[in-house]
């Protein structure tokens, strides 16, 4: 069940995402014990486990927002460099830190939107003055990704007139602005009322049936099992399963795991 | 009252005018860049910049501008080095002095407010413009800056209008603007009261239209917080 990785990733066929043996401290508390994954083209991979679980850490040190203490990480066969630097791990060029969360999308919980900027001003500013695109073919799509998403009639709204499962989703256009290679979401309907929970999952599960390769922390059970490819769970810092949704949910995981979904079912 | 005097002495005191908004304008861009790099300095995390900056901003903040003012206009000239360089030409113009201790010192200030609109920007947002790949001067330019300038407006529009006060220090320093120009129709009239009133309401009127300038750009660069509370039923 677990996932096997080749000895080298930049050799055997390239992955999406590779990470390998992330390890992650925060003072004396280690959050991350060793985490590896890969993620192939068009996977889905949803990351469950409780509050504590090192679940959004992985993710962030994923696209470089934190910095992992060891391991390493691949993006689309690209190694990430990092050098030590008075005994911590650092990146070795801010400019391939750029370019690396450049081709990663991320999703936050509470969508971080910039408050003065209207919604389509939030969905080009990515492409027109990271990617220096041109600003007419960037408006256009912008366009298109808001029709998509559907708050195309808000796009000369500002963030705080929209409800949030709008603003989630003018976050989702922004990422998927820049064309990514992978998305990252962290948690992106854990700050929404009930109600505006499922039109932030629709827009997610159209992506995931794009083909889209995404990550995704979450608590949404119906989510991980009917969209995603493969569950991870994971434990005190450390991916205590991981399987496809059928396995994972039908009681072939851990005992840990079924106590987890139990919870849920209440 | 004698409507003939007061409006000969506006006349001439609107001559100085210029002079005023002259000071004004020099010292307030001036001393806004010089801020920028006051406050680039106070922020980074090299102790020697941070240091210096806070030094800088001690010195000019709790000092009176005035005795700022003397020194720049009386004591430069003592030394030798500054006398004899390519620098005293203008450094002996009263003009040039008034400009430098006021930019110095609204320099000061303004940096320390431009920190309080920096502290404001929110840390989820900067991590947002990161996740996409910004970083340096494009994040400052497009995300940081803006929102930390709306941020810092109000209270910069106060730092302005004393501003404007200020430049009537520059009097002292034998500078020809409004108050300078008041003080000596007084030596030549004895008539205070009329002359200061007739300098007082230039003073107002300048400062009314900042205001209203500052307010309309403080308008337009909030439209999404007035739209966002216009919602509330």
């Amino acid at each position: 069940m677990v996932h096997e990785h080749s000895s080298d990733p930049s050799t055997a066929t390239v992955n999406r995402l590779s990470v390998r043996n992330i390890r992650k401290k925060f003072g004396s508390l280690e959050v991350l014990r060793g985490i590896s994954l890969e993620a192939d083209d068009g996977d889905v991979i949803s990351i469950l486990g409780s509050s504590g679980s090192g679940k959004s850490t992985f993710l962030r040190c994923i696209n470089l927002l934190e910095i992992a203490d060891e391991g390493e990480i691949w993006v689309d066969g690209e190694h990430i460099n990092m050098v030590k630097k008075h005994g911590k791990n650092m990146p070795a060029s801010s400019k391939q830190v750029d370019h690396i969360r450049a081709e990663l999308g991320m999703v936050f919980q509470s969508f971080n939107l910039w408050s003065h900027m209207t919604i389509l001003q939030n969905v080009i500013e990515g492409p027109v003055h990271v990617l220096k695109r041109p600003r007419a073919e960037c408006i256009a799509e912008a366009e298109a990704l808001l029709e998509k998403v559907g708050i195309a009639e808000k796009r000369h709204a500002y963030p705080a007139h929209l409800s949030g499962g709008q603003q989630q989703r003018a976050a989702i256009a922004r990422a998927l602005a820049m064309r990514p290679k992978v998305m990252l979401f962290d948690e992106p309907t854990s700050a929404l009322d009930p109600e505006l929970v499922g039109e932030v999952l629709r827009v997610m599960r159209a992506l995931a049936e794009e083909g889209m390769t995404m990550l995704v922390v979450t608590h949404e059970m119906n989510f991980a099992r009917d969209v995603s490819n493969r569950v991870v769970f994971m434990r005190e810092g450390q991916i205590d399963c991981t399987g496809a949704p059928p396995e994972m949910f039908s009681g072939e995981s851990s005992p840990a795991f079924r106590q987890f979904i139990g919870n849920f079912r209440g | 009252m004698d409507f003939a005097f007061i409006f000969q002495t506006m006349k001439t005191l609107l001559a100085a005018v210029p002079m005023t908004l002259g000071l004004f304008f020099l010292s307030v861009s001036s001393g806004g860049l010089l801020a920028l790099l006051i406050v680039w300095m106070r922020v980074a995390k090299n102790p020697i910049l941070s240091n210096f900056a806070k030094g800088y901003i001690f010195v000019f903040r709790g000092s009176p501008l005035l005795i700022q003012m003397f020194l720049v206009f009386y004591g430069l000239g003592q030394f030798g080095f500054i006398r004899y360089s390519f620098l005293w030409p203008f450094l002996r113009e009263p003009f040039v002095c008034a400009v430098l201790s006021l930019a110095l010192c609204t320099a000061g200030y303004s940096a320390e407010i431009f920190r309080g609109g920096l502290r404001a920007v929110p840390a989820r947002e900067i991590e947002a413009a990161r996740s996409i790949g910004m970083s340096g001067f494009l994040l400052v330019r497009r995300i940081i800056g803006p929102i930390a300038f709306r941020h810092a407006l109000p209270a910069y529009s106060t730092e302005i209008v004393m501003m404007v006060k200020s430049t009537a220090l520059a009097s002292l320093v034998t500078v020809w603007e409004v108050t300078g120009v008041a003080q000596r129709l007084i030596s030549q009239t004895y008539r205070t009261m009329e002359v200061f009133l007739c300098a007082a309401v230039i003073y107002l009127v300048l400062n009314f239209l900042i205001l209203q300038a500052m307010a309309l750009l403080e308008y337009r660069l909030s439209h999404h917080r007035r739209a966002a509370v216009s919602r509330l039923p």
